[in-house]
């Protein structure tokens, strides 16, 4: 089994590149993978229960989804029909595909594979034992029928059919999901066979069977989810023929039939399959023998023929479960070969509208004989299989224990339906092939060229099929009659050609009789029944009603994208915002909490500290200078900075700081490009509003903290970490080894924010390309023995003075600046303290395991001894500092974190876990090294490189851009 | 555990200023808001983290500290410290490419969704999604025309 599906699959794989090279003679080789799979069904043809083939492989076993493969009497049954109509409906392409001009299609090659795929995807269905992996090939052929349906995708009809069927099936599809898991659960198992072996009962499973049953009847076009089937006929003909006659509509037949003899006496099963079965019968068939288009005459057929096989297999009973096998046997068989005819026709005519169409016969007289055979199985004429079909039908009605009194009256419907299939057949016959009455070929017809043998091949067999099977019916009764027996209450009817006088021949007659008069008499019935409006009142609704739903849906969608969407931030934020005060505090008001225990403050200089934060951030709000306000929202920062340091969080203190004025110079550096002053209109604007949600929200989180605070009553996880970080993480400092150990991702995940935060910014301001490094001082190599007039010698057309301008260098890159802006202080200054700080940043770097510092702190330590160096000695400066590409530092950092990450995996431990390593160096003594050294090393690199990547790209390039845009109004106007 | 005052207040009294300049459309005023939010919720993790206390370093104390500080929030907090650098830097960015482009530092309202909530203020709107099937056949024109292939009928006999 498995090898037929990865043929398949390989096959799918070849198809475009096979298409691509030999056109449409590629579907000759594809089509023999179908027809090699074939063999392989016939040659291990199960003979009875006991030696079903299996196979087992583990998948997901969490989720009871493994590919469980069984290959019974029915899954063989429905692999032939599959795969037999398969291979011929690949044959009979290459001569569909067959254009006047020679040209090919463009989208033959995915045509084909997606019909090959379809073919594999079918087999897959109807092995899988595993009803979850049965579900995951069902929308396989969902999937591949949108492809294949919309594959003529420039017309409107085409799109709109497929997403129609795609939309339906899913929406079926994921009904039935439901029921799966529903009865996957409650059965104990997700296999098909163990649970009609065993099935459970209960309210549950029967919610869970209508589920599947809604996915079943919505793939086999059953009212009132038929209408996408009709509208599928957009597709190309050999679609029709496999997907919509003989393969996927039967599916749905499929599963109710491998479900009937465990389920068909849950409640529900039995009215909704012969109720709507019946239904489907009658409403598609009189829609069928009202139709101008050959194609929609046979698709308002197949539809009729599922709703009475829906009936025939659902029902339960043996005799019934024959009757249903054997008639979706010759329904694939006729209905496959009539749809290739029409297929044939249109090709050769151009059109596939009756009134378009006479004397069709006298032109193609052996596509003819082929159709006349075909219909004459539909109509169920002796001596071919339909008829065989049609009399075990309604014997089997006849005598069906399980319908009990209903039976008579299911019958008579049956028999009412049958006659409306008489007229089609008829009607499709008459219509394509008859005179008319008129005196010459319609002008379609007489435009005709000629089909060759070879299209006519495909239809041929499958209608000598018809008669074969029709006139020795005892194989397949063998076969069928295998399953059949499984079913409760057995089989003892057998299928033949003749059975003697009886009412089911009687019927037969009958229908035969009827549908003949009705449809010769046609002229002469009152032409009220065949008005528009009726005609239109119960299908044409159910495709009206499919448009108003997802209009309404449309509709929905839009009222309420624009509803809550206006485009405004303030708007949106204010949505939010809004949120955020009502449901909590709406919760809140409703449910119980504790009493908080007020204190005024935990130690006196908070509420110092808090005056000068609280004054910061009204100041931010109030100050129209930007700079001003920067100033503000920095002096709240530090406010809380002395805040932590207070509180007993020196690693936060620390980092606070570095980080608040590492801030403020990147906010100068951008705010030396803005206007110095806000909008004061816009300032003010809705300023009562915004004062009243602003305050709401701050009250909120005031409130929401309190209450969170008294509800605490558990011992915090705190209590814990201090010890577990020193005798685990091998740390003094709980702080970091919560950062670099114990919550060791959330940290990679943060210095992959701050890489990307990064590259943002320097793609955001370098907009073509943002790699590269600051620029350096040119390198002049100097002639031996010469002293080095380098920077004097620098393009510096000004001439004015400072005193940094002289003969000792302090920094080298500051020899390229506008003199104006050059700091003699500020250069020796930084000259002086530049290493300081370096070796600041390398000693919180290295002593931060077990004392206040670490990576952030040491990167964001180094950064500033960047900030300093650009600031004191301008761009050139920058470069000197660091050659080195940002982007290669952040990309080194990010590396080392996360090799760090897997290197433990390796050595057996869980990702991230630290380990100790102990050595001796001489002079030194014994040393103490923790791996998480190189994860902290990481997150160092990574600071400083952002770092590195802000100055680079908001300093050093900004200075530029500054220069450049001043150049043309004032020449000379540098940065600072 | 007991409730402080002091830091309550002025967690609110951060957020409410916070929210004010977020709500406001001026890009840089809209990042100070973020900030003032940003220390705001970070005193407010520290805060409901517990009492002050000893330092969570090993062998070192506080003067008359007798438990020592939740080191769980710090971590969580130090994590969020860094990364509201690293937005504000990206949305300085933001605000330099924006100012360059267009010369103004608002936040200007969404043309997609104002368009959008437009239509659907429309109160016939109904009847002009009634139209679009025939207005489609306007805008895109329909190649439904009878092919060489499955020439489809008209629209008498479909469905």
């Amino acid at each position: 089994m498995l090898a037929v599906l990865i043929a398949h699959a390989i096959a799918t794989l070849l198809a475009p590149l096979l298409v691509k090279r030999w056109g449409r003679q590629a579907f000759y080789p594809l089509s023999l993978v179908p027809l090699a799979s074939l063999s392989w069904v016939a040659m291990n043809w199960p003979d009875s229960q006991s030696d079903d083939h299996r196979i087992q492989i583990n998948w997901v076993p969490g989720l009871s989804m493994n590919i469980d493969l069984r290959f019974d009497t029915l899954a063989a049954i429905m692999s032939a029909l599959v795969l037999a109509i398969g291979a011929l409906v690949l044959f009979y392409c290459v001569d569909y595909f067959h254009h006047h001009d020679g040209h090919t299609e463009k989208r033959l090659p995915s045509f084909a594979a997606e019909l090959v795929a379809f073919s594999g995807a079918m087999f897959g269905l109807v092995v899988s034992d595993n009803m979850l992996v049965l579900y995951l090939f069902w929308e396989l052929t969902t999937v591949l029928s949108f492809l294949l349906v919309g594959h003529y995708a420039e017309r409107a009809t085409s799109r709109r059919a497929a997403t129609q069927a795609l939309l339906v099936t899913t929406a079926g599809g994921l009904a039935m999901l439901v029921g799966i898991v529903i009865l996957g659960q409650y059965g104990g198992s997700y296999l098909l066979s163990d649970l009609v072996a065993h099935p459970p009962s209960g309210a549950a499973v029967s919610v869970a069977i209508v589920l599947i049953l809604i996915g079943a009847l919505s793939k086999s076009a059953i009212v009132p989810m038929h209408f996408w089937l009709p509208g599928a006929m957009a597709a190309p003909t050999p679609v029709s023929a496999y997907l919509h006659a003989a393969a996927m509509v039967k599916a749905g037949v499929y599963l109710i039939a491998r479900l009937t003899p465990g389920f068909a006496d849950t409640p529900g099963w039995r009215p909704i399959i012969v109720v709507l079965g019946l239904t489907t019968m009658l409403l598609a068939g009189w829609r069928a023998v009202r139709e101008y288009d050959l194609k929609l005459i046979l698709a308002f057929g197949t539809v009729s023929q599922l709703g009475l096989i829906t009936v025939l297999v659902g029902s339960g009973g043996g005799d019934l479960m024959l009757a249903g096998l054997t008639m979706l046997c010759a329904h694939a068989m006729f209905k496959a070969a009539l749809f290739m005819v029409v297929g044939v026709i249109d090709h050769s005519t151009g059109t596939r509208d009756i009134r378009r169409l006479a004397w069709l016969g006298k032109r193609a007289p052996a596509l003819f004989v082929i159709a006349a055979a075909a219909t004459a199985s539909m109509a169920a004429l002796p001596p071919f299989l339909g008829f065989v079909a049609k009399e075990t039908d309604f014997e089997a009605l006849l005598h069906s224990q399980s319908l009990g009194a209903a039976a008579p009256y299911v019958l008579g419907a049956v028999v009412v339906g049958s006659v409306f299939t008489t007229i089609y057949s008829l009607r499709f016959l008459w219509g394509a092939f008859a005179r008319k009455g008129l005196p010459r070929p319609s002008t379609r017809v007489a435009d005709l060229h000629r089909p060759s043998a070879t299209f006519l091949t495909a239809p041929a067999i499958l209608a000598a099929a018809g008669l074969a099977f029709g006139i020795a019916p005892s194989r397949l009764d063998d076969v069928l009659d295998d399953y059949a027996e499984s079913v409760p209450g057995g089989s003892d009817y057998h299928l033949a050609l003749w059975h003697g006088l009886g009412l089911p021949l009687l019927l037969s007659a009958l229908v035969l009789a009827v549908g003949t008069v009705i449809f010769f008499a046609r002229d002469r019935l009152p032409r009220a029944l065949s008005d528009k409006e009726v005609g239109y009142l119960p299908l044409g609704n159910a495709d009206r009603f499919y448009d108003a739903t997802l209009r309404s849906l449309d509709f929905v969608a839009f009222k309420l994208t624009g509803a809550t969407q206006r485009g405004s931030i303030p708007a949106t934020q204010s949505v939010i915002l809004a949120t955020l005060v009502l449901v909590p505090v709406g919760a809140l008001s409703l449910g119980a909490h504790d009493r908080p225990r007020f204190e005024l403050w935990e130690s006196p200089l908070q509420p110092i500290v808090g005056l000068l934060i609280v004054a910061g951030a009204v100041g931010a709000v109030i100050l129209r200078n930007r700079l001003a306000a920067v100033l503000m929202v920095g002096l709240t920062g530090y406010g809380c900075g002395v805040i932590f340091a207070f509180h007993g969080a020196p690693d936060l203190a620390l980092t606070q700081f570095l980080v608040e004025t590492l801030t403020l110079v990147i906010f100068v550096l951008v705010l030396r490009t803005l206007p110095a002053e806000a909008d004061a209109g816009a300032m003010r604007r809705f300023r009562l509003p915004r004062a009243v949600l602003a305050v709401a929200v701050g009250a909120t989180v005031t409130v929401l903290a309190t209450v969170a605070m008294a509800a605490r009553t558990g011992r915090p996880i705190a209590d814990l970490l201090p010890d577990a970080a020193y005798y685990r993480g091998h740390g003094a400092n709980t702080v970091n080894v919560l950062l670099v150990d114990i919550r060791a991702w959330d940290t990679l995940g943060e210095i992959s924010v701050l890489l990307v935060a990064a590259t943002g910014v320097a793609s955001l301001v370098f907009r073509h390309q943002r790699f590269g490094s600051a620029p350096r001082v040119p390198t002049t190599t100097p002639a031996a023995g010469q002293p080095d007039f380098g920077p004097i010698m620098a393009p510096s057309p000004q001439t004015a003075y400072s005193p940094a301008v002289g003969d000792t260098t302090w920094l080298r890159g500051s020899e390229y600046r506008d003199p104006r802006n050059r700091s003699l202080v500020l250069e020796v200054a930084t000259r002086l303290i530049f290493p300081l700080i370096m070796v600041l940043s390398a000693y919180f770097f290295f002593t931060g395991h077990n004392t206040p510092g670490g990576g952030f702190a040491g990167g964001l330590t180094a950064g500033l001894a960047l900030v300093l160096r650009y600031l004191a000695g301008g761009r050139y400066e920058l470069g000197e500092t660091l050659p080195l590409d940002a982007g290669k530092i952040l990309g080194v950092g990010l590396g080392l974190s996360a090799c760090t990450a897997v290197a433990s995996l390796f050595l057996g431990a869980p990702v991230l876990s630290s380990a100790v390593v102990h050595f001796d160096i001489p002079l030194l003594g014994p040393m103490k090294f923790v791996t998480a050294l190189f994860f902290d090393l990481g997150v160092y690199l990574i600071v400083v490189g952002l770092v590195l990547d802000v100055l680079r790209s908001l300093g050093a390039r900004l200075d530029e851009e500054i220069i450049a845009n001043a150049q043309p109004v004032r020449s000379g106007t540098g940065p600072r | 555990m007991t409730t402080y005052l002091v830091p309550l207040v002025l967690i609110g009294a951060l957020t409410s200023c916070g929210v004010y300049l977020l709500l406001q459309r001026n890009l840089t005023r809209m990042l100070l808001g973020l900030l003032l939010i940003g220390n705001a919720l970070n005193l407010l993790i520290l805060t409901v983290g517990g009492a002050s206390g000893n330092p969570p370093v090993r062998g070192r104390a506080s003067a008359g500290a007798t438990t020592t500080a939740d080191p769980l929030a710090q971590g969580m907090i130090l994590t969020a410290i860094v990364i509201t650098m690293g937005i504000a830097a990206f949305v300085l960015a933001l605000t330099y490419r924006s100012y360059r482009l267009t010369t103004a530092e608002e936040v200007d309202n969404d043309p997609e969704d104002a368009r959008v909530s437009k239509l659907s203020d429309k109160d016939d709107v109904a009847a002009d999604e009634d139209d679009t099937a025939e207005d489609l056949h306007e805008v895109f024109p329909d190649t439904d025309a009878p092919d060489e292939l499955d020439a489809l009928p008209g629209h008498e006999g479909s469905r």
